[in-house]
């Protein structure tokens, strides 16, 4: 029996978060093989294929698989499935589509958002908006994980993996996608960046403005919290905490954040987490390694300045 | 058309959840509770969609002990028009969830089936898929606009850098997301009136389907306190420091 990993892929390069989670399944010392869907993806299964730990990929390739629609994949994952025991994928966008439905289709259970694996069978993860950590087993046959890939580190290169396809079951129909809006940007992803800097809704509109210089030093993706995506002066996909985008990254930088309970949930297995606030009694600063007491409008120039 | 909407009753999205004692599990007694926060949204939207003359009749559905009633009560008094309680004691899973879910649907016959993204005390975030798959529909998951256009309804929906749209045949799935909208506030007569409207209450045993949880619950436990941080006087001294931490260049 082997794990099964559903790889995320832009089309072009397999994501980060797929390197994490060939590092969490190898907590099951099973051979590892990945399933690379889509509709030309010749060249994220050769890439994937080099990704060190992985044994085997599986290319299903079909042109209604090209915005990889949940219903479609899981119905590519559960052709598969009868030959693992364990199916991982990052609890990302794709990943919390797919594998419900994948669990469901297989009726058995799935844990999610798991940080780490004790035993086989037995995870731990957070509830509670991150408040909470706890540790379930599970008594299914065939184990079903999301896990938060920034809680693994990233498997480098070194395998030379062998490349099978399989075919595509047909489309799904009921689902016709539309369009997309992709924030493009230079940036690092926000989920699986280095560094990251978040400013609160005191930047207003000056958002980028102030944040847009440092990020580009530091080579940092941009966050936001909550009030200021609600105020409008940075778009949804910004949000970091519970319910937006998890991070954990080596250097965390809070520009005009008070902390609410929501945004440290999801900042909190940041390395190293500065605060640059004017108010001395806001939360956040009870959370730094580093906290700052200063006017944000000066001392985000100034570090700017500073960073040469 | 009608909508069917599945709330849970969850602590109180204020409270910070406190560990038992013995760290078998977190201290819910005498603690407050209320809807999930995220079906509260799709309930409101459910609610917007009869307002503007699309759906013609809401039943709110919650699975779960006695208690569940009041969360019922709230969406009646938001608005909704029926309320189904599906009695199931202990631990359930979001599988046993779904599967209970699905038998509801069958009776009910909806057209759409809206829930919260997640419920806020477990975050399993797998409820509507599974719900979905069981019922060979399609989901739109995250949701932060629909329209309705006929057999059809568009999702704009929240995905990791950015937004995307998909268009579902229904009878479909839709999980609402923080941005659908903003519930309403609920009057104090309203509350009243909600207080005499009956709730159907359906036995999960009665239902013919295996809900039994999988997953046993080992532990609780409150993550480790970061380390004590320090406050720095000035932007140059935080590089400083950055740099002797080698997280900056």
């Amino acid at each position: 029996m082997s794990v099964l990993i559903l790889a995320e892929h832009d089309g072009q390069h397999i994501k980060q978060s797929t390197r994490q989670a060939v590092t969490a399944a190898a907590a099951w010392q099973q051979p590892i093989h990945l399933l690379v869907a889509g509709a030309d993806v010749s060249a994220v299964a050769a890439e994937a294929a080099t990704i060190a730990g992985v044994a085997k990929v599986i290319k299903v390739e079909a042109p209604h698989l090209v915005h990889l629609l949940a219903e479609d994949v899981a119905a590519a994952v559960q052709q598969i499935a009868g030959e693992y025991q364990v199916i991982v994928a990052a609890h990302s966008t794709l990943g919390k589509g797919v594998l419900p439905r994948v669990a469901a289709l297989l009726d058995v259970g799935m844990v999610s958002d798991v940080v780490e694996i004790q035993a086989p069978a037995t995870y731990v993860r957070p509830i509670y908006a991150g408040n909470i950590l706890a540790t379930v087993q599970s008594s299914d046959a065939v184990q079903v994980v999301t896990v938060r890939a920034t809680s693994f580190e990233a498997a480098a290169n070194g395998a030379n993996a062998e490349i099978t396809s399989a075919a595509a079951p047909a489309a799904f129909g009921k689902v016709r996608w539309v369009s997309e809006q992709r924030n493009l940007s230079d940036r690092p992803e926000l989920a699986t960046a280095n560094v990251v800097i978040s400013g609160g809704r005191s930047l207003g509109e000056q958002f980028n403005a102030l944040l847009e210089p440092v990020a580009h030093k530091l080579n940092a993706a941009i966050g936001a919290t909550r009030a200021c995506v609600d105020a409008g002066f940075a778009p949804n996909d910004l949000q970091v905490g519970q319910t937006g985008t998890v991070v954990a990254p080596e250097l965390y930088i809070a520009v005009g954040i008070s902390g609410a309970m929501q945004h440290l949930a999801g900042i909190k297995d940041s390395k190293v987490i500065v605060a640059i606030n004017h108010d001395p009694d806001a939360p956040i600063f009870k959370h730094a390694d580093y906290g700052l007491v200063a006017d944000l409008f000066k001392a985000l120039p100034e570090l700017n300045a500073a960073l040469g | 058309m009608k909508i069917m909407v599945a709330v849970k009753h969850v602590v109180d999205y204020n409270i910070v959840p406190r560990v038992k004692q013995d760290g078998s599990d977190v201290e819910i007694s005498g603690v407050k509770m209320g809807i999930n926060p995220f079906d509260e949204i799709a309930v409101e939207e459910a609610l917007r969609l009869k307002e503007k003359g699309i759906a013609t009749e809401i039943v709110a559905v919650s699975i779960g002990a006695e208690n569940s009633k009041d969360t019922l009560r709230h969406a009646l008094a938001m608005g909704v028009d029926r309320a189904v309680l599906v009695q199931a004691e202990g631990k359930l899973q979001p599988l046993g969830v779904a599967k209970l879910l699905k038998a509801v649907a069958g009776r009910e016959q909806p057209d759409l089936i809206l829930l919260g993204k997640q419920a806020i005390d477990d975050d399993a975030g797998q409820a509507g898929q599974m719900l979905a798959a069981l019922l060979g529909v399609g989901q739109g998951l995250f949701a932060s606009e629909i329209k309705v256009n006929g057999n059809e309804i568009e999702v704009n929906r929240e995905v990791d850098g950015g937004t995307e749209t998909v268009a579902l045949q229904l009878p479909a799935i839709v999980t609402a997301d923080l941005r659908l909208n903003e519930p309403r506030f609920i009057k104090l007569p309203n509350m009243m009136m909600a207080k005499k409207k009956p709730i159907d209450v359906i036995a999960g045993t009665e239902l013919g389907v295996d809900f039994a949880s999988h997953l046993s619950l080992l532990n609780v436990a409150e993550p480790a306190p970061r380390k004590p941080g320090v406050i720095v006087n000035s932007v140059a001294e935080l590089v400083e420091k950055l740099r002797i931490e080698k997280v900056l260049a």
